[in-house]
């Protein structure tokens, strides 16, 4: 059997290589990508929990962080490709509409 | 004395008092707001028919009012803080029922005769709206049983003045002539603000029926003023003279009213000879006993009037606009009033604004139905165009013919009895300056006569002289709806004086003792009928004689005309600038403010003070901004980097804490 630590270990190191994800890579697709595997670390750290202290509200909140990461996927991906048509640009340095 | 019939007090609402302002309040709104829209064709339709209802009502109340009723209840609390108490509320009495029906009954007539004036105007609903408006502030004003509802309706009818005046906005010289109207009482009515704040800092109230009884402990109250003790009551009665003196047009606020002309006769007549300008009258009167506590505030009344009015007496006759004429002639007869006031007649300085409101209205309306028919004219107001009108226009010569006889005072018509009530009053008056007063009336009648039959004279009789300003127009007969009012306020400058028939012609004197129940029986030695008739013989006489030299210079020989104007240059230019009051005006209040608003208000206070404040906290917010707007550079990874940031924070934060 797996033990606890393992768990919060995988997480953890999902968690870090989609944050290094979002803050270093400049296509926007891969942002998003980076970002559903942050969800991804969230949602198994949840489950983890739940099943050690066998207290299922942690697996009712992974059910709904799982519906969200779909909606947020499909928000986030229609946003990109209609950014993509209306600029012909996918990398966030070229991105900067909103300059100050 | 008559024997005054037993006084009821009313003190609960009745809707009849209530109805008589507000239904031409109703009307003027509704005009205003759906006039233009779904009836511009005829939005005299409601305003002439609540006038009606209106003066319907007034005559019932008037008839309760004779069987002793009074009426005096609160509609509701307007204003109260601590032991401060105004309420909107009606006085019903013998004065306010009496300005409640000639009020109404004037308003009335003038609205039907302005179907026909204003007939094809772009402002045709408009003009009903404000005058109906006025007639609602006219009422409020007379009604009120305390003084702020006075001062409400005071602002109001200043304001609706003011609307009308400028009626023809696009004209230059009517808005001009609007503003200064509008300016000019605001000087006095400053005074007259003070004057209320007086009264409720020495008396504690502002209802008049609480205001009388407590007028006593004043007789000895005095105020010391950098060195000076002021007689308080003096001091009250000076500052409410102010509003008087700018409302009723008495120097040396007088300079609006004949600039008030540019506005639309009816107006003219409304407003600027029956209703408005009499105001400063009816205040006075109705805080009679306030004013009679002073025996200065009653010379100050007595002199002001008798100077107004022998000023405009002598300027009438130069001038060649026929309204401005008449509104010297309203000048000087509200002068009068105010002499009688100042000689303690305040009921027969009421009986003569109540007559002078008839005839002097015929005379407006009469001029404005010259004016109407030589509206083809680049100036139709000026009588030199004029003459041989008789002809053409037999109704409105025979109705101007009344006004002009009984403005005069010749026996029988309106204007003689309560001139002649004026003249014996002051005569036989208790204070020392009424035979000064006296001597003064009966010049100023003579010129009256005068100036008013040169108009009369000018614009009816010789020969047509208007052709080329008319382009070959002939002038015609105004309207029937102009005309039967005509009639119809001709019948009241005949017949209003019988109403006060002194005793000595016979008759009882009714109007004067009606209102002397309110504004009490002036001091008089034993009278002979003598003496009285010899008077009368006098200042009928001096009329006469004002007619006969207009006869004389105006129709008999026109080679007169110029003989005094060409003799003596210096003072025929004197008069003819009327005295130099709007120069004098000019140079020491209107150029001064100017200056002082240029200099000082737009290059010190404006362009240091208020552009700084405004240019730096804009500098204030560029600067920070320009710092911050480093920090917004567009860029997704920025953002996030910033959100990482902000969550450290946030939870080192949280941690530390």
């Amino acid at each position: 059997m797996v033990p606890f630590e393992y768990y919060v270990f995988l997480s953890f190191l999902l968690f870090i290589i989609g944050l290094i994800g979002v803050l270093f890579r400049r296509n926007l697709i891969i942002l998003l990508v980076s970002l559903e595997i942050m969800m991804n670390a969230l949602i198994i750290f949840f489950a983890a929990l739940s099943h050690f202290t066998h207290d299922t509200t942690g697996y009712l909140i992974v059910f709904f962080l799982i519906a969200m990461a779909a909606a947020e996927a499909g928000v986030g991906l229609s946003l990109a490709v209609l950014l993509y048509k209306k600029l012909r640009k996918v990398y966030t340095e070229e991105i900067n509409c909103f300059r100050g | 004395m008559a024997s005054l019939a037993a006084t009821e007090m009313v003190s609960s609402f009745n809707l009849k008092v209530f109805l008589v302002p507000f239904l031409p309040l109703i009307a003027s709104l509704t005009t205003l707001i759906f006039g233009k829209r779904y009836f511009p064709d005829k939005p005299y339709v409601l305003p002439v028919s609540a006038l009606l209802v209106s003066f319907l009502l007034s005559l019932s109340l008037l008839f309760e009012v004779i069987s002793g009723k009074i009426y005096n209840f609160d509609l509701y609390s307007w204003i109260v803080a601590g032991n401060f108490k105004v309420g909107l509320g009606f006085l019903v009495d013998p004065l306010s029922i009496m300005m409640l029906c000639m009020v109404t009954s004037l308003s009335f007539l003038i609205h039907v005769y302005s179907i026909g004036y204003m007939k094809g105007d772009p402002g045709y609903y408009r003009f009903f709206s404000y005058i109906s408006l006025f007639t609602f502030f006219m009422l409020m004003l007379v009604l009120s049983n305390n003084l702020v509802q006075l001062y409400l309706g005071w602002e109001g009818v200043g304001l609706c003045s003011y609307l009308l005046i400028g009626f023809w906005y696009e004209k230059k010289s009517a808005s001009d002539a609007a503003k200064k109207a509008f300016i000019v009482n605001r000087v006095g009515d400053f005074g007259f603000a003070l004057g209320i704040f007086a009264v409720f800092y020495y008396l504690g109230t502002l209802y008049y029926h609480e205001i009388f009884p407590k007028l006593p402990q004043l007789s000895q109250v005095y105020l010391s003023l950098g060195g000076y003790e002021i007689h308080v009551p003096f001091l009250i009665a000076f500052l409410l003279f102010c509003g008087a003196m700018g409302k009723s047009a008495q120097f040396p606020l007088h300079t609006w009213l004949p600039d008030a002309m540019e506005g639309p006769t009816p107006v003219s007549a409304l407003i600027h000879a029956a209703t408005m300008v009499t105001a400063g009258v009816f205040m006075v009167s109705r805080l009679h006993a306030l004013f009679e506590m002073s025996d200065y505030a009653m010379a100050m009344v007595a002199f002001v009037g008798v100077f107004t009015s022998f000023m405009a007496a002598t300027i009438a006759p130069t001038q060649f606009d026929i309204k401005r004429v008449i509104a010297y002639s309203t000048l000087s007869q509200l002068g009068y009033m105010f002499m009688a006031c100042g000689v303690g007649a305040f009921a027969v300085g009421m009986f003569h604004l109540f007559t002078h409101a008839y005839f002097k209205a015929l005379l407006f309306l009469g001029a404005g139905s010259v004016i109407h028919a030589l509206h083809h004219a680049a100036d139709p107001n000026d009588i030199r165009i004029m003459g041989g009108l008789r002809k053409y226009m037999p109704i409105t010569f025979w109705t101007f013919l009344i006004a002009s006889l009984s403005i005069s005072g010749v026996p029988g018509l309106a204007g003689f009895f309560s001139k002649d009530e004026i003249l014996a009053y002051a005569f036989f008056s208790k204070y020392p300056w009424g035979k000064f007063i006296w001597f003064m009336g009966v010049v100023i009648a003579c010129m009256t006569a005068f100036y008013t039959f040169r108009v009369f004279f000018k614009v009816f009789f010789g020969e047509f002289r208007g052709e080329e300003a008319l382009h070959g127009h002939h002038p015609h007969e105004s309207p029937k709806v102009m005309t039967i009012p005509l009639i119809i306020i001709s019948i009241g400058a005949i017949f209003s004086g019988w109403l006060g028939i002194p005793e000595s012609l016979g008759g009882g004197a009714h109007f004067q003792r009606f209102l002397e129940t309110v504004l009490g029986h002036p001091e008089l030695p034993h009278v002979e009928h003598s003496t009285e008739y010899f008077l009368m013989a006098l200042s009928v006489l001096a009329g006469l004689l004002g007619i006969f030299l207009a006869y004389l210079i105006y129709v008999k020989n026109p080679s007169l005309e110029t003989v005094f104007s060409s003799r003596f240059r210096f003072v025929y230019n004197f008069i003819y600038r009327k005295w130099y009051f709007d120069e004098l005006y000019h140079k020491i209040i209107v150029v001064p403010t100017l200056w002082l608003s240029r200099t000082v208000v737009n290059l010190i206070l404006d362009t240091f003070v208020i552009d700084q404040t405004v240019n730096g906290s804009a500098k204030t917010v560029e600067a920070t901004a320009g710092f911050f707007r480093r920090f917004h550079t567009g860029l997704i990874n920025h953002y996030n980097w910033f959100i990482l940031l902000g969550l450290i924070i946030y939870f080192l934060f949280m941690y530390l804490k």
